[in-house]
């Protein structure tokens, strides 16, 4: 019941949004190259199957493998951030700083340092990636009250134990936060990792079907990308549940 | 007062001759405000509390008692004067001499009830499994047995403070501060909770310092009764409470001599000079 009200509203807005463009795209004015409409898109989704499949294989690769690195050196970072005073203080605004560059600028420039393949694709996505997942963190194990704080020295508990048995704990729904974030983002920058040189992924399918007026082929890429993001978003959440489950109970407090 | 003696002992473990407990000598706490220049938390405070002693602490709310017992619990140290546990005056001493239980609970919402007592053990290095093993006991002599398996989402307040004195106990330390312990609750439950109290201190006797800004708490648990002025806060009348501990409740609270003690504290409270 619940979770039949919380899954229509979305499932209507997508079912409207859907029929109207179809109904542009019936329009007698718009052509098939400028918009494939939802049927020519779905004709495409099951013509192109394997190719789209192989395709997006490729890329889930890319930004699952971006996601892990990000997690990695964004949990190393944070954790040095939150226990080093003066790292947190030196790199903070440098990370801020970092998200300011476009990525799409910089996709190419990776391509050349690190050549075509899976490297460059790798280092975008952590890139887009590190940042969430770090700031939130970094936040998560900040959020810790000050009386707690005193509750663990006073308990005698060194600056180890009180990180791993009360901040990390207590940071995991920041994260979790964090990683939902980035798991949406992910897949633009395997995106744009792909554009600026590839010679295989979903990306690069898409741009070679618009470059080719391949129009319903571009659609369904797109609907397949969407569904990724969509499902690392619903993953990430997944995980939280699991790791979380304290989360709940206390939400369910009278 | 064998305490007063101590007073020279400075950094070094003293032998255990005298009876130990707890003093702070002529202490003044500032605060660095930007805004509104010092904040005097404490000044000139003198008060101490001998071994086994249940040391009750009464004053209106911002009186500097929850800095007095931080001092004591070894997380600061005092601009003047000096403060002594157990015969030490190093601030590791007395972080090492005294546990301390903040005002709320602080339980761990991710551990249950036992292993957030459990706690207290496993900083110490003793392993997870085997910190439970021996924080059970506890749990059962104090009548939480049936709640050690509980998230402290799903416990009442009375029943989280409870385990949360567990978790003080266990630290092992000869000195226990408490910070206004039952402040967030209820009238009804906060009696019960005193009582509670009353009987583990009996069961598991230690020095304590108590917080309170409730007089009637003060004096049913109280050796000694200090009544602190408002902030900064100094000492303007102590009473003994000549009642063996542990007390009935109800026939302790309606005893005309507590009555009496409770018109004494509640008038010093009154005519305490005024910042």
């Amino acid at each position: 019941m619940n979770g039949v009200r919380r899954t229509l509203p979305p499932a209507l807005l997508v079912a409207a949004g859907v029929a109207a463009w179809q109904g542009v795209a019936s329009l007698a004015a718009v052509d098939d190259l400028t918009l494939a409409s939802p049927m020519e898109t779905v004709a495409a989704l099951a013509d192109d199957l394997p190719l789209l499949l192989d395709g997006a294989l490729v890329t889930l690769v890319e930004v699952v493998l971006g996601l892990g690195l990000a997690v990695a050196v964004g949990a190393v970072a944070a954790v040095g951030m939150h226990l080093v005073r003066p790292l947190r203080r030196a790199a903070y605004p440098v990370l801020v700083a970092s998200q300011a560059i476009p990525v799409v600028v910089l996709a190419p420039l990776f391509v050349l340092a690190f050549d075509y393949g899976l490297a460059p694709k790798l280092a975008i996505v952590a890139l887009i990636c590190f940042f969430p997942v770090t700031v939130n963190l970094l936040d998560g194990l900040r959020s810790v009250e000050p009386d707690l704080l005193k509750l663990m020295r006073s308990l005698g508990a060194s600056r180890l134990a009180t990180l791993r048995r009360v901040e990390l704990p207590a940071a995991l729904p920041s994260f979790f936060s964090g990683l939902r974030v980035a798991a949406t983002v992910s897949v633009i920058g395997a995106v744009f990792g792909e554009w600026a040189g590839a010679d295989e992924g979903l990306g690069r399918l898409v741009l070679l079907a618009n470059n080719q007026l391949q129009t319903p082929r571009v659609y369904a890429g797109i609907v397949l990308l969407t569904l990724m993001a969509v499902g690392l978003f619903l993953l990430a959440g997944l995980a939280e549940r699991l790791a979380v489950p304290w989360k709940r109970s206390e939400a369910a407090r009278p | 007062m064998a305490t007063m003696q101590l007073k020279a002992a400075a950094t070094k473990p003293q032998p255990a001759e005298e009876a130990f407990g707890v003093e702070l000598r002529d202490v003044t706490r500032r605060f660095r405000s930007s805004r509104s220049g010092d904040v005097v938390a404490l000044r000139g405070l003198d008060l101490s509390a001998a071994d086994g002693e249940v040391l009750a602490v009464v004053g209106p709310s911002g009186c500097g008692k929850s800095t007095l017992l931080e001092l004591l619990a070894g997380l600061g140290d005092p601009d003047e004067g000096s403060v002594t546990a157990r015969g030490i005056t190093s601030r590791e001493g007395r972080l090492a001499a005294c546990a301390y239980m903040p005002q709320r609970d602080l339980l761990l919402p991710w551990r249950n009830a036992l292993a957030n007592a459990a706690l207290a053990l496993e900083v110490q290095g003793v392993p997870a499994a085997a910190a439970r093993r021996r924080a059970l006991p506890l749990f059962q002599r104090f009548g939480l047995a049936e709640f050690a398996g509980a998230l402290p989402a799903e416990l009442s307040g009375g029943m989280r403070q409870r385990v949360a004195f567990l978790r003080t106990l266990l630290a092992g330390r000869p000195v226990l501060l408490l910070d206004e312990p039952f402040g967030a609750l209820d009238s009804i439950t906060r009696a019960a909770m005193q009582e509670w109290l009353a009987e583990a201190l009996a069961a598991e006797p230690r020095t304590v310092v108590l917080v309170t800004h409730d007089v009637r708490e003060a004096l049913y648990l109280g050796d000694r009764v200090a009544v602190l002025s408002p902030r900064p806060g100094r000492l303007v009348a102590e009473l003994g409470v000549p009642f063996e501990r542990p007390r009935p409740r109800r026939k302790t609270v309606t005893d005309p001599a507590f009555a009496a003690l409770e018109e004494r504290a509640l008038q010093a409270l009154e005519t305490a000079p005024q910042p």
